[in-house]
């Protein structure tokens, strides 16, 4: 399936991060992806006015691995420890429409055929919106490096918007080359190392309670809103089935019940499309919301714990050079390395309480916007079940 | 809607507190636990405390449907003390208002007034209805058996200590009772005006008292039997075939109707859980959140949801109460339906069987003559005389009941029309209410998120 997204789809789609894609000296969008199976090829289409790039406008096929390539590379890169790396786009997942699809043909024989196409016209929309939901988080991880004073420059960013061959085997050379050191670190030692420092800094340490707490909280509140909104789901294809079936009550009936059946089925129908769209928009509004600043955090966590360590590394090495000091051995060595981990630590510190304060700013303003969005859409949509159903009411009552 | 300014004329009684004699026989039940066992209740039938009479546990917010055409319409109340018996020692209150103008026929003694019915009582009254008058044709509302409610609770879809499931019982046997009284051929049964106006029935011990759930299954054996024997019924008239397929296709859509209304109730019942569960979720994001303004929109929108919550959980009861029992009790009447005409298929097997009882007769009584055997002779022809009397009986049976059938459906079908009519109507109304509801609760919260900073 090629889904070629135009510019309005894209602007509401475009909601969860703000400000991006604005600088006309480098523009990325994702235009178009085909989805073959399970594996999506995304068309990454940059135009730019930056010489560094070989051409002002080109495009590349790019593959849901090469986004991972590239985020691990950058969160490999020792420059850009004191940043905060835009959270890699999650993989494409089409398990959940996929399941009810093959529900769905389980069920084919308890339905009528109207009621059944329109299940899987329902259905195909969700493949739609899965879609499409993927291709924005990819398209936004670009965005966000793009928009990124440092992070733009990257050798390996450009790489990627340009490089017109495979980059399967680059991806291969890369990992050979890293070895995966910062990503394979055991993870659950995050937590521990960070609130184990002594943490000198106020800003930091309020940052640290913060972003862990925070954490939790909004994981949670992920989890509760994709819950609302697979409620609203069920309660559109139950609309679905009352519909099918006042339509067969209607086609039997010869009485003057026929035309309030008629009436009836065609607003069921009606009620749930709205309601497909209540669910859709809370889903984009507020739990898609939610997961990106859920990941964010937890990148922020991740630039946390850069800086723990870099505070360990430069603990050590006072250590290391009491000790030297002690024995009089190797001194302008352990002095050498002190002054490199203090300058790491310090310029981790620098950039990281830019990167945090920046970050809170950026989430306040996707939050103000998205709930905003969301309730004038919730309003939106009840008026509209108003009109439909007061519609119908009054019908009703004049038979 | 009771009206307080016709004084209650009947006189304020004590109902004795003995005990109602032997134990409720198993008659009206198959298991050999009896659920639903009476037990007695002081109760006082001033007015006054009418109110008090309804449902402690939430109630759902819709008003029972008054039938225009009806002369009565009897609300049924819970007793105040019934939770202090066993869980299966139940009572409703039945407390009849009437909203009858002062020409109509008196019926009754008075225009308001209580009487206290256990459930066995709806159902004994339900049971010699059924056994008086589905035979010859007219369609008796059937009335929810114990099975039917203690299914539910073996299948755990209810809980039954909760309130929620009392309330349904009670509205349940309401619509029963209502539906009931519409019917002008039973408002005029003894049985109904007693179980409707005397202080203290009596156990209804009656001979052929069957269960509801029996005679249930016996009018669908009897339809069973029916269609298994290949009684081709000579159906003269086009009317009962086509009424017959019409009321099949109708079983078979109602049903299905019914299965997804109560898929509905269950996924907004469930909407209801998630929003409040969400709601408890973002007031805690909102203490994390460290940024005021966000912090204090976030606690908003907890509090927008908490709201929204309890609109879906009103909401659901609607598609409940309006909707889905409707629709439950629909298939229930039409079953009802089905058996009426099933009788009349009996009706007419009995009028064929004795006429071919005749016609051997009448061979056996030519033989007879032609054997010249003057004494057997004479019983023949006597016998003979019986069965024309009995076939004739038969025919005219075949034909009160088909005639009492056209009407009954055609009642039927008029009140199914009325009824669905002005119960969607309610219910698209509710409907209406809940989005009103949920613009105005969205409404408030915009400026609180335009005012984040």
């Amino acid at each position: 399936m090629t889904s070629t997204i135009d510019e309005s789809n894209k602007e509401k789609m475009r909601s969860v991060s703000v400000d991006l894609n604005h600088d006309a000296s480098l523009l990325i969008d994702i235009p178009d992806a085909l989805c073959e199976r399970d594996k999506v090829k995304f068309t990454v289409h940059t135009k730019t006015t930056l010489s560094s790039f070989q051409k002002p406008d080109f495009s590349v096929p790019r593959q849901h691995e090469d986004f991972i390539w590239l985020h691990d590379t950058l969160v490999e890169t020792e420059d850009y420890a004191g940043l905060i790396i835009p959270p890699a786009p999650p993989k494409p997942d089409f398990e959940s429409p996929r399941e009810k699809m093959h529900k769905l043909g389980e069920g084919e024989a308890t339905m009528t055929k109207e009621e059944y196409t329109k299940m899987k016209q329902e259905l195909e929309a969700e493949y739609l919106a899965v879609f499409k939901k993927t291709v924005q988080v990819h398209e936004v991880f670009l965005q966000r490096l793009s928009s990124h004073p440092n992070l733009s420059k990257d050798r390996n960013f450009q790489i990627f918007l340009e490089y017109d061959q495979d980059l399967t085997v680059r991806r291969k050379n890369a990992k050979e080359m890293f070895g995966g050191f910062f990503k394979n670190m055991v993870k659950s030692a995050d937590e521990v190392l960070i609130s184990g420092i002594k943490e000198v800094d106020d800003f930091f340490e309020q940052e640290k309670t913060f972003l862990l707490d925070y954490y939790s909280k909004i994981k949670d509140s992920t989890a509760k809103a994709e819950k609302m909104t697979r409620s609203h789901k069920n309660i559109a294809d139950d609309y679905i089935h009352i519909s099918a079936t006042l339509n067969s009550l209607s086609a039997d009936d010869s009485t003057a019940n026929k035309k309030h059946l008629e009436k009836l089925s065609d607003l069921f129908e009606k009620l749930r499309k709205v309601e497909g769209r209540v669910a859709s928009d809370q889903e984009l509004k507020l739990t898609e919301l939610l997961r990106y600043y859920m990941r964010d955090i937890q990148a922020a966590k991740d630039l946390l714990y850069r800086r723990a360590r870099a505070l360990v590394d430069y603990e050590n090495s006072n250590k290391a050079l009491d000790k030297a000091r002690l024995k009089s051995k190797d001194i302008p060595q352990a002095e050498e390395h002190q002054q490199q981990c203090l300058q790491k630590f310090d310029k981790l510190s620098e950039s990281g309480k830019k990167e945090l304060t920046s970050f809170k700013g950026r989430r306040v303003v996707a939050f103000r916007k998205n709930l905003i969005e969301m309730a004038e859409l919730e309003i939106k949509h009840a008026k509209n079940n108003v009109t439909l159903l007061q519609g119908c009411i009054d019908l009703l009552k004049s038979i | 809607p009771p009206t307080d300014d016709e004084p209650a004329s009947l006189p304020a009684e004590d109902i004795s507190t003995n005990s109602n004699g032997p134990k409720q026989d198993s008659l009206f039940d198959d298991d050999p636990e009896d659920l639903f066992a009476e037990a007695t209740e002081e109760v006082s039938l001033d007015s006054p405390e009418r109110d008090v009479l309804l449902s402690d546990g939430p109630s759902p917010a819709i008003t029972p449907i008054t039938p225009p055409t009806s002369v009565l319409t009897p609300r049924i109340g819970l007793h105040d003390d019934m939770f202090t018996h066993s869980s299966f020692d139940e009572f409703y209150l039945l407390s009849l208002n009437f909203s009858l103008p002062q020409t109509s026929i008196s019926l009754f003694k008075s225009h308001e007034f209580s009487v206290k019915r256990r459930f066995s009582d709806f159902l004994g009254l339900h049971s010699k209805l059924a056994s008086k008058y589905l035979h010859i044709g007219y369609i008796v509302p059937p009335c929810a058996g114990k099975k039917h409610w203690m299914t539910k609770v073996k299948v755990g879809k209810e809980d039954q200590s909760s309130n929620e499931f009392v309330e349904k019982r009670r509205s349940a046997l309401e619509r029963y009772l209502m539906r009931t009284v519409k019917l002008p051929v039973l408002l005029k049964d003894p049985d109904v005006l007693q179980f409707l106006e005397s202080s203290e029935l009596p156990r209804a011990v009656s001979t052929q008292a069957l269960s509801s759930a029996g005679l249930l299954r016996m009018v669908n054996k009897a339809a069973e039997a029916v269609n298994k024997m290949t009684i081709k019924m000579n159906e003269s008239d086009a009317w009962f075939e086509e009424k017959q397929q019409h009321f099949e296709n109708l079983d078979v859509q109602l049903r299905k109707l019914h299965a997804s209304m109560e898929s509905l109730v269950l996924h907004r019942k469930e909407l209801s859980v998630n929003t409040a569960q969400f709601a408890k979720s973002a007031a805690m994001l909102g203490n994390s959140e460290d940024h005021t303004a966000l912090s204090r929109a976030l606690s908003q929108l907890a509090e927008v949801e908490e709201k929204i919550d309890q609109l879906h959980q009103d909401q659901a009861n609607a598609d409940f109460y309006l909707f889905s029992e409707l629709l439950g009790d629909y298939v229930r009447l039409i079953t009802a339906v089905k058996g009426v005409f099933d009788h009349r298929m009996k009706t007419w097997q009995k009028w064929q069987d004795t006429q071919m009882l005749l016609q051997k007769k009448r061979e056996a009584e030519a033989k007879l003559q032609f054997n010249n055997k003057p004494d057997k002779l004479q019983q023949a022809k006597d016998e003979i005389k019986e069965l024309e009397g009995k076939v004739e009986q038969g025919e005219r049976e075949f034909e009160q009941i088909s005639k009492t059938i056209r009407k009954e459906v055609s009642r039927f079908e008029k009140e199914r029309v009325k009824d669905f009519k002005t119960i969607i109507i309610k219910y698209l109304e509710s409907l209406v209410q809940t989005q009103q509801q949920l613009i105005k609760y969205w409404d408030a919260f915009l400026p609180e998120a335009k005012a984040i900073s």
